[in-house]
């Protein structure tokens, strides 16, 4: 565990043995992964295989039962959702989470203002943060509709909306939460596009995907889950070929 | 969302213009709303004359009040508090207790406290008590949400009616506490029914710039945020417990000024002034008027005071009923309001 320390170079997230557990069922068990600071890393498996819960757990929404979280070199044994940021992870979720009842635009503009509360009481949204809230919007395309309530969105544009409002917020490691679920063909291009640039910006980016084919075709690292355990992790050619693997999940 | 200059100025603009008024009042319900409510008020002002118009005045403002500082809580924040007029109690009690003064003493059958306090430094104690109870109850409330926030907050509200009924020694319990004194500039007391309902409807104003400032803010937007999901908005880095202390003792301190401002107007208060009831018509005065919008509180405040006030004059209706049925046409007008329109009279918003 010690040397895992130090490769904080090359891995960018890691967690040491990780549990979660609800009532009876392990969700996550265990649980050791390692995630490349390069490239894109995917995490699949079956339903119920602990993917979501792992996703809460790096960033916080839910607590550790034990084990540690790794982040630039430093374990965590309690995540606090609040300190995330901080330590430069966001995320977005499974199912589409904004501000429902207010616009478009404050839905991005809330998460650039100044977090402490005295300070933000002083605070009105600045110009700096009118010009980032705007290119935010005009690049996942939704800055037409920025007087528009999050609600009133389609399912498309509030899966949009979401990831977008995660990229407002400048950190190196995104968390997204089967990104391309329920999508169609088009918007599914949009959002690997976007994927693809954040990747490109030198930024971790890890998602849940049910999509095998998205997966092949963006992802450098995969991470197989079964019943909250690790299946399978590394190389993604390498790890669909195996036998395990196919034998769980692809069922084939 | 708030009244702002822009507004004011289209508002004029189309109610001078009969071709533009008619235009764009075709289905606007929220302009309606404006219109019947004021419109209300100036006929009962002129029908019952000037000395009514006061009293309707100055209850009006310090509902409003009271609606404001709940509608920062439960409109911006999302947390449904039942128990608002514990705050209003602490500052009404405050006020009453510091400002009282031995010369009143022996009328009195049982002891109390006196402190002789001028009504100017009595004023921001009463907000600052109210504030620092707010701030102890706070932090345990902050545990909880949605349907148990209402319980827990039922629950303050009982605490705090027992503590004014049963704490004597304060309180003087169910006598209450008489001849509070109105506000004192060296030998000019404010005693004017009409002085005092504009000094009322100064603060009324202040609490409305001090409202509208706090949801302008960075600050309130991210209330509104934590008010749809409290997890979601986490994860960017803000500490939602914070931003609901903090919201939660600034409404508790205007409640606690508008409770001062109360027992000084009023020169006698007792422990039934601050029964839940009260709490509950609250509650529904900021829903009449809409969550999330200040000049919603204004106008569900209005509404109801002309109702509760209003009513007295009904002739049709033998004055034993008057009472009860001012409950039943507040109760029917909720009901249709809710079936017709949930957001309230000039709201956007829902729970």
């Amino acid at each position: 565990m010690s040397a895992r320390f130090n490769d904080t170079e090359q891995f960018a997230l890691e967690t040491s043995e990780i549990s979660k557990h609800f009532g009876a069922v392990k969700a996550v068990d265990e649980l050791s992964i390692s995630i490349p600071r390069k490239g894109m890393t995917s995490i699949v498996g079956p339903n119920g295989s602990g993917k979501s819960t792992l996703i809460n757990l790096l960033s916080g929404t839910l607590p550790l039962d034990g084990g540690l979280v790794i982040v630039n070199g430093v374990g965590l044994q309690v995540v606090k959702a609040h300190e995330t940021p901080a330590y430069g992870i966001t995320r977005t979720f499974q199912e589409v989470r904004l501000f429902d009842q207010i616009t478009v635009w404050d839905n991005i503009l809330v998460v650039l203002t100044n977090r402490r509360v005295f300070p933000a009481l002083m605070e009105r949204s600045k110009q700096s943060h009118r010009d980032k809230a705007r290119s935010i919007l005009e690049s996942v395309g939704m800055w037409e509709k920025r007087d528009s309530l999050a609600m009133e969105l389609s399912y498309g544009q509030r899966k949009l909306l979401e990831i977008g409002r995660a990229l407002a917020l400048d950190v190196n490691i995104y968390l997204f939460d089967e990104p391309f679920a329920g999508l169609f063909p088009q918007m599914l291009e949009i959002i690997k596009d976007i994927m693809k640039r954040v990747r490109d910006e030198g930024r971790t980016v890890i998602f849940v995907s049910h999509n095998m084919d998205i997966v092949r075709e963006l992802s450098d690292h995969l991470i197989v889950l079964d019943s909250g355990r690790l299946l399978a992790e590394g190389d993604v050619e390498d790890v669909l070929t195996r036998e395990e693997v196919i034998e769980a999940y692809l069922g084939t | 969302m708030t009244i702002r200059l822009q507004h004011i100025r289209d508002n004029i603009k189309l109610l001078s213009n009969p071709r533009e008024f008619r235009r764009a009042s075709k289905g606007n319900i929220q302009l309606w709303a404006n219109l019947f409510v004021i419109g209300w008020a100036v006929v009962f002002m002129l029908w019952q004359g000037v000395g009514f118009a006061i009293t309707v005045g100055t209850v009006f403002a310090i509902w409003a009040m009271l609606a404001v500082s709940l509608n920062l809580v439960v409109g911006f924040a999302g947390l449904l508090s039942v128990g608002h007029i514990g705050f209003f109690g602490i500052g009404a009690y405050s006020m009453a207790i510091l400002s009282s003064d031995a010369a009143y003493e022996q009328l009195r059958t049982e002891a109390l406290t006196t402190f002789a306090w001028p009504f100017f430094a009595a004023l921001p104690v009463s907000a600052l008590l109210a504030g620092v109870v707010a701030l102890a109850v706070g932090v345990v409330f902050n545990r909880f949400r949605d349907d148990i926030y209402v319980l827990v907050s039922f629950g303050f509200a009982i605490i705090s009616f027992n503590v004014f009924l049963n704490w004597r020694g304060l309180t003087r319990g169910a006598f209450g506490i008489h001849e509070i004194a109105r506000p004192q500039i060296g030998s000019w007391t404010l005693d004017g029914e009409l002085q005092f309902m504009l000094f009322v409807l100064a603060f009324l104003v202040v609490v409305m710039l001090i409202a509208w400032f706090i949801v302008t803010s960075s600050f309130g937007r991210v209330l509104t945020a934590i008010r749809e999901d409290e997890e979601a908005i986490e994860v960017f880095g803000y500490q939602a417990t914070h931003y609901k202390l903090a919201i939660w003792v600034i409404s508790a301190m205007i409640a606690g000024l508008a409770g001062g401002l109360f027992s000084s107007w009023t020169s006698f208060i007792d422990p039934f002034s601050f029964i839940l009831l009260e709490s509950i018509l609250l509650v529904s005065i900021v829903i009449l008027g809409g969550l999330a919008t200040i000049w919603g509180s204004l106008l569900g405040a209005m509404t109801f005071v002309l109702l509760e006030e209003g009513m007295r004059f009904l002739p049709f209706l033998p004055t034993e009923f008057i009472g009860q049925a001012r409950q039943v046409v507040l109760g029917i007008l909720l009901v249709l309001l809710m079936l017709f329109r949930p957001q309230g009279l000039v709201g956007k918003y829902r729970l």
